[in-house]
């Protein structure tokens, strides 16, 4: 469990971040978003002290971060960047076993642990231990960074706009990837973002920061459909609220029994992928497979009558 | 057609229409030219000229970068051979006192033949081992050349014979002042250009400071410190008994060491600031202690930098060591002044010429380890 507990930063008079508290818990990701600005970039590197809180402090399961040294705070915690931030003169393998070089492993348990990572991210380790960041594409360094980031099992993991240097079909399977890895290892993430979508997609919780205050923290459906302040409401998009909402929900909420024409959708596809499949093939239901056999069917009215829920 | 090659071939054959060699009746009077057919019998020198003539020719297809190396190759072989006929041939009959040395038409066929080889030579674009093996038959073939006694009566090897132990001395001297000057500015100029990576406020100071030195002439700068370092060896206890004085070794040490400090840590902030932001804010991130962050990051991706700035150091302290023997500090510089004094060319270009060549295998070899030096294999980013 993470608490950040009234932690302030001022900059002179100005408050970078202001008096903010928050409590994510373990195994959850929790998406800080806000435009430049908000102090939502402060507020992570408060975390691991790459910024000292004016006051207030942050916990880590019980454990106040002011009570261990700085550098030995970030070893257990994961950090990725924009940009990645690999070693250009470093490998693949080398990169990814910095941190647990810093710990001291022996020497096979990094190997192993670097080919284990390589294998969660879909990289041939064979393929990719030995080459240099400079010899990869751009959604490949920016999994070796998150690589990077998980290699010692950290008790919590801080990204700093991860995906923002990648192209928007990259990103979404990098996004894709994040959530895969997350749950099944189980890490708890802090994600910084200025793109509500991404903070919708992939947040358990989604913090929304505005001028150093933190103006709403709520599961991603109660942002979309109860905002806060006018602030939230800008950021959701009065337009988009409707799709973004039906975009939360699976399927396998609202399916009903009886049968229905073309193409099925996988019961984990959203209310979003089933309107979009039912206005495009001009159909007024689309079937529903569950592990590939049939499992009944979506309505039109049914997405409809799912969607008011929160008008 | 290889635009350079072309030029070389035309220049080339202007030189070889100019005096190859020059007949003096003593060292100290100027010489008469001599053509390079005339240095012997026109029947003994043709396959010489040919040589050059056909190097030359060589020269100019650009595709067969090998061929071109070859004829630069052919060309300095057949200079060496006119220059190792002529010598004996001319000095016969011409008195105990006479001298022959090579002339303004040699100097410039050497200059280019070796342009052409450079040229040839960065069309194949060796790697680094391939260059210092080059680099080490080179000389091998230099020392094997000298050591046979072919070019021995030219008139700077006569003035080398009557002054080997000097000639020893003065090499070992100038390779002291321009090292070891270049190993106390690295030891001082390391610690200074980290210091002024980590505070910006020292860097505000120190480099303008370094600057300035560096604007000093070289011969002020001599001047300067026999005072300064005389004043220390008569009023500091032991200081003289250590060789500190007005004149010699130690003030052109200490004015070496001055010039070397503003490239080594120029460089060497440079080369640490080169390192992408985004590494050093993951390295932070990651929880690497200023130290680690040092030598497993900043240092690695500044090393190239920081060896190019030893290789700025060591170039010019080769050159400006020449300058020490004015105050007695020995060195090659030595003959340089010894011979301006006596008008004896020879003299000086026995002091001029290892100069040179060792300025030229410093700066390669240092080229060689800034390349191996380099943290990431090409393309790497």
């Amino acid at each position: 469990m993470i608490e950040i507990d009234r932690i302030t930063k001022m900059y002179g008079d100005t408050a970078a971040v202001d008096a903010v508290s928050l409590t994510a818990e373990s195994g959850t990701i929790t998406c800080i978003v806000g435009t430049s600005g908000s102090g939502k970039t402060t507020l992570l590197r408060m975390i691991n002290r790459l910024e000292e809180p004016t006051s207030g402090e942050v916990r880590i399961n019980g454990d106040s971060t002011l009570a261990t040294k700085p550098h030995l705070l970030r070893r257990r915690i994961g950090y990725a960047i924009q940009g990645h931030g690999l070693f250009p003169h470093h490998t693949v393998g080398r990169n990814i076993g910095a941190v647990p070089e810093l710990l001291g492993w022996p020497k096979d348990r990094i190997r192993a642990r670097v080919d284990e990572l390589l294998e969660l991210f879909s990289m041939e380790p064979d393929q990719f231990r030995d080459r240099y960041p400079g010899e990869l594409s751009g959604g490949q360094q920016q999994r070796v960074g998150v690589a990077r980031a998980l290699a010692s099992r950290p008790d919590l993991l801080l990204m700093d706009e991860p995906f923002g240097a990648l192209d928007p079909i990259i990103r979404a399977r990098a996004q894709d990837d994040l959530r895969r890895i997350q749950k099944a290892l189980g890490s708890t993430i802090m994600l910084v973002t200025h793109d509500m979508d991404e903070a919708i997609r992939l947040g358990d919780m989604v913090a929304v920061m505005d001028g150093g205050k933190l103006v709403q923290y709520a599961p991603p459906a109660e942002i979309i459909a109860r905002p806060a302040t006018s602030f939230v409401a800008d950021m959701v998009g009065e337009v988009e609220r409707p799709m973004r909402l039906l975009s939360l929900v699976p399927v396998a909420e609202v399916v009903e029994d009886g049968a229905a024409d073309g193409e099925a959708l996988p019961a984990d596809a959203s209310l979003r992928d089933a309107l979009s499949a039912c206005l495009w093939t001009g159909r007024t239901a689309v079937p529903v497979t569950r592990d590939g056999a049939a499992a009944g069917r979506v309505t039109l009215d049914a997405i409809r009558a799912r969607a008011e829920l929160h008008a | 057609m290889s635009p350079p090659g072309l030029l070389f071939c035309v220049l080339g054959f202007a030189a070889l229409a100019v005096p190859f060699m020059t007949l003096a009746e003593n060292r100290i009077v100027a010489g008469e030219g001599v053509l390079a057919w005339n240095v012997a019998s026109a029947g003994a020198t043709w396959p010489g000229v040919l040589a050059v003539a056909l190097g030359l020719v060589l020269g100019v297809p650009a595709q067969w970068a090998l061929v071109r190396l070859g004829g630069a190759i052919l060309g300095l072989g057949g200079l060496l051979w006119l220059l190792a006929l002529g010598g004996p041939v001319l000095l016969e009959g011409a008195g105990n006192y006479a001298r022959v040395s090579p002339a303004i038409g040699f100097w410039c066929l050497l200059l280019i033949l070796m342009l052409l080889m450079a040229d040839a030579l960065a069309q194949m674009r060796p790697g680094p081992l391939a260059r210092g093996a080059l680099l080490a038959a080179v000389l091998g073939a230099l020392a094997v050349i000298l050591w046979s006694g072919a070019l021995s009566p030219l008139s700077i090897l006569q003035e080398y014979a009557s002054r080997r132990a000097a000639f020893a001395d003065a090499a070992m001297r100038h390779l002291a002042l321009s090292f070891g000057s270049l190993a106390v500015a690295a030891a001082i100029g390391f610690p200074l250009g980290i210091l002024c990576h980590r505070r910006a406020s020292l860097r505000g100071t120190t480099l303008p400071i370094l600057s300035f030195l560096q604007t000093i002439p070289s011969l002020a700068m001599f001047g300067i410190m026999i005072p300064i370092l005389g004043w220390v060896g008569d009023s500091v206890p032991g200081a003289q008994a250590i060789g500190i004085a007005g004149i010699g070794f130690a003030p052109a040490f200490l004015a070496l060491v001055l010039y070397a400090l503003l490239p080594v840590v120029g460089n060497t902030v440079a080369g640490l600031d080169s390192a992408p932001p985004a590494a050093i804010e993951a390295a932070r991130g990651m929880g690497m202690t200023p130290g680690q962050r040092l030598w497993k990051v900043e240092l690695p991706l500044g090393l190239p930098v920081i060896l190019t700035g030893l290789r700025i150091v060591l170039v010019q302290n080769i050159g400006l060591a020449v300058i020490a023997g004015l105050i007695g500090g020995g060195g090659f510089g030595t003959f340089v002044f010894q011979g301006l004094n006596q008008t004896a060319t020879d003299l000086i270009l026995l002091g001029a010429l290892p100069t040179v060549a060792l300025a030229l295998v410093s700066a390669i070899v240092m080229d060689i380890l800034v390349e191996l030096a380099r943290p990431t294999p090409e393309g790497g980013a």
